[in-house]
């Protein structure tokens, strides 16, 4: 959509981070992202090797397959060897560990599961195949939950009685919440999602700069938009104020998109949720309401889940909360590779430790 | 292996199927001529130098636009052979078939390998044909072999990429990976998206015989570019950086990528090459390329450099620097 | 979390969009976004469009990267 040349493109690159270096002159600086899209935009970009050494950008909890805790993927393992179930599923979720397995080993077992781009297609598979349940793994945040409502509300619109969805669904304001509310996580400034806020718009992340007097700027996700992000993020400090802007607003609208927003809570209502690393959160994740619990995959099939082990030594938690770099966990880049993950954050394309052993944060030296 | 059974990740050409390779294969195989790990064997038999390479052919669908499996067939396995710095000969043709694939398909898929085969100047000389039960394979597969002979002066191999080198790409990538793919996902592409599979021994000996000091060639097939270079920046012991501005991709196949959440640096090519010349003789090779029907779109797409050893760095488009690692197992479509 | 591409709605029939991005074109749903219409550049999102594209930002957006010299505010 924006086109420049690569000049024009180098030179606004050049701009912002010699802007940002001087107003990062003489502190030491730690700027949160939470979304796993930004964490990957980041990395391939190489914002990193021009940032200065003394602005830290650290990866919170958005990466919403990372955040899910081991006990929705042994249900989804759990589920996929019924042989009258099928799961469909987005990508990212085919090599996440749970508590002994993955979707993708369980598939190469004979397990029926299928790889999706859209809540949709998952309902043509379960219209094509009455004879399966078709269970539909909902994961993601604020920008895919709505699609999956819209789903649920074709399925009860065209009367399918073999869709079902394992939800899985989580909100991010509730996150930075708990996360500041821990007061562990030491951060200047927030680099806000781009895509969750074109759903729900500015105002939930009000209490960033009312309650905790922390700057936040949403933003795209080209890398010139995360510069310049990151630029007026700096200009906040420097000012000392500690306000909510939006750098992304060809695409997100202050009031977000209040169809969507509408279609979620018609279908979907607030929980409580566990996030892995974070633990419970209050009103952090989503539920079918009592309407739609017809699609709800653990009301309608029964099922036993294995016991729930989390692996030893991983340290997912830390990293998700931004307290631990991967470079110093033990386990990076030896036993947990991407090869052979241990926690999620490995596994995950846009896991933190994903990120940096993939992109080289740790392993290259330029 | 901590895996016990195989899965669909090591057929991806990334680092999972080196793995298979190296655990299973390897142990059971072990010889120098296996060890060079080039595309190809190098072969030395009573004074005559040749090469030897084999592949199996399982695409789906089994027609695309720019293609079929046939074509795949006999251009992938006369290319394999062509990486090696030599003219292929003559190729072996295995079928296996099911019970029930339509004779008709079958002989438009042998008219394909026929046509190849006179365009790329090789003959199918031997081969075999099996028909098993309905289901026990998925319509066919077919393996070819090759076999040519090394032009006299060259040496051609994964271990000669030296520090100061330039490295060519002939042309745009991904294109057959998204003809191949883009039916599957509900993405119309325009025209132009068609499979690049194609002959490259005709432009290898013209290169070859004008610049007998290349040092490299490869064609980045499973597991793309990406993958490719960090092979040969291992079996080197060198480092590998890529200027990203230079990368030719088209606008259809960047679009497909970022609706799929592919990456088109790691997507399979069936008709390109890259090759490692020497900064005195680049600018020879480029023209060459450059005015041959496979190679019209060639660039300098980066350097060798000496550090660090068996990586290979991507210098961005913002000027940043960062690394372009090896596919790991399937790339898998992302929607978070 | 959310990869999520522009592109150009060709052609509505109720609740499916046809949307053209880099020449490629694919189906997705208006469910989320039902006052999206033809000739609008809207974002999509796993088959679904949901924001449209405020093209007034985008220029100013552009244009902000194309002359960044003029808006230094700060000089140390």
């Amino acid at each position: 959509m924006l086109s420049m040349t690569n000049e024009e493109v180098k030179k606004a690159a050049a701009f912002f981070t010699k802007e940002i270096e001087k107003l990062a002159s003489g502190r030491s600086l730690r700027l949160m992202e939470v979304c796993g899209t930004h964490t990957v935009s980041i990395f391939k970009s190489g914002i990193r090797q021009l940032l200065p050494e003394n602005v830290e950008l650290v990866s919170g909890p958005g990466c919403p397959v990372c955040v899910t805790p081991n006990e929705y993927l042994d249900t989804a393992i759990a589920y996929s060897r019924k042989s009258d179930v099928m799961i469909t599923t987005f990508g990212d979720m085919l090599k996440v560990p749970g508590s002994s397995s993955t979707l993708a080993k369980e598939k190469a077992q004979g397990s029926d599961i299928r790889i999706v781009y859209s809540s949709l297609e998952a309902l043509e598979i379960a219209a094509k195949n009455p004879d399966k349940k078709v269970i539909f793994l909902a994961v993601g945040f604020e920008t895919t939950a709505p699609t999956a409502a819209a789903a649920i509300l074709m399925a009860a619109e065209a009367h399918l009685t073999n869709f079902y969805v394992l939800s899985a669904h989580k909100l991010v304001p509730p996150a930075l919440r708990a996360l500041l509310a821990s007061g562990k996580s030491h951060v200047d400034g927030f680099l806000l999602p781009g895509h969750v806020s074109a759903i729900i718009g500015l105002q939930p992340y009000d209490f960033l700069s009312k309650e905790y007097h922390i700057p936040g700027v949403v933003a795209g996700f080209e890398p010139l938009d995360i510069l310049q992000a990151v630029y007026m993020l700096m200009l906040q400090i420097h000012d000392q104020t500690a306000r909510l802007e939006n750098q992304y607003s060809r695409i997100v609208p202050k009031e977000g998109n209040p169809s969507a927003c509408t279609i979620l809570s018609q279908v979907y209502q607030q929980t409580d949720a566990v996030w892995r690393g974070l633990g419970k959160i209050p009103n952090s994740g989503m539920s079918i309401r009592e309407k739609y619990q017809a699609f709800d995959a653990l009301l309608n099939i029964p099922i036993i889940v294995e016991e729930t082990k989390e692996a030893s030594h991983c340290q997912c938690g830390k990293v998700l909360r931004g307290l631990l770099k991967p470079s110093a966990c033990l386990l990076f880049g030896k036993a947990c590779r991407p090869e052979h993950p241990i926690g999620s954050c490995m596994v995950s394309v846009e896991g933190t430790c994903a990120a940096w052993y993939k992109y080289g944060a740790g392993r290259w030296q330029v | 292996m901590s895996n016990e059974r195989v899965q669909l990740a090591h057929g991806s050409g990334g680092k999972l199927s080196h793995d298979l390779i190296k655990d299973v294969m390897w142990p059971a195989f072990a010889n120098e001529i296996l060890g060079e790990m080039n595309d190809g064997a190098q072969l030395h038999i009573s004074g005559c130098r040749l090469a030897f390479s084999t592949d199996s052919y399982v695409v789906k669908p089994l027609f695309f636009p720019g293609g079929d499996i046939g074509k795949l067939a006999v251009c992938g396995t006369v290319n394999d052979v062509a990486m090696n710095g030599a003219l292929p000969l003559y190729l072996s043709a295995g079928f296996v078939l099911e019970e029930g694939f339509p004779i008709a398909d079958l002989q438009r898929i042998v008219a394909s390998m026929q046509q190849s085969a006179k365009e790329a100047g090789v003959h199918i000389v031997t081969g075999d044909t099996k028909v098993v039960e309905k289901g026990a394979v998925d319509g066919i597969y077919i393996n070819t072999a090759g076999i040519g002979k090394i032009m006299d002066g060259i040496h051609i191999s994964g271990k000669n990429a030296l520090p100061g080198q330039n490295i060519i790409l002939s042309g745009y990538l991904g294109e057959h990976s998204l003809a191949v793919m883009g039916e599957r996902h509900g993405l119309q592409f325009p025209q132009s998206v068609r499979s690049d599979c194609a002959p490259l021994n005709g432009l290898v000996e013209a290169m070859l015989t004008a610049v007998p000091k290349v040092a490299v060639l490869r064609d980045p097939t499973r597991g793309g570019l990406a993958t490719t270079l960090n092979e040969i920046a291992l079996q080197s012991g060198v480092g590998i950086m890529l200027e990203e501005t230079h990368i030719p991709i088209s606008s259809a196949v960047q679009a497909a990528c970022d609706i799929l959440g592919f990456d088109p640096l790691y997507l399979a090519n069936e008709g390109k090459m890259i090759v490692f010349v020497e900064p005195e003789s680049t600018n020879q090779v480029l023209d060459i390329m450059q005015q041959h029907v496979y190679g019209s779109e060639a660039r300098v797409i980066g350097t060798v450099v000496k550090e660090p050893r068996g990586q290979v760095g991507l210098r961005t488009r913002i000027g940043g620097v960062r690394l372009l690692d090896m596919l790991v197992g399937d790339q898998l479509p992302r929607i978070c | 979390m959310c990869l999520a591409v522009p592109g150009k709605i060709l052609a509505r029939q109720d609740m499916l969009a046809t949307i053209e991005v880099g020449g490629v074109t694919r189906n997705v749903s208006v469910m989320l976004l039902p006052e999206a219409q033809v000739g609008d550049f809207v974002l999509m999102h796993a088959g679904f469009a949901v924001q449209v594209i405020d093209e007034e930002e985008a220029k100013k957006t552009l244009a902000l990267f194309k002359e960044l010299e003029q808006y230094a505010e700060h000089d140390k």
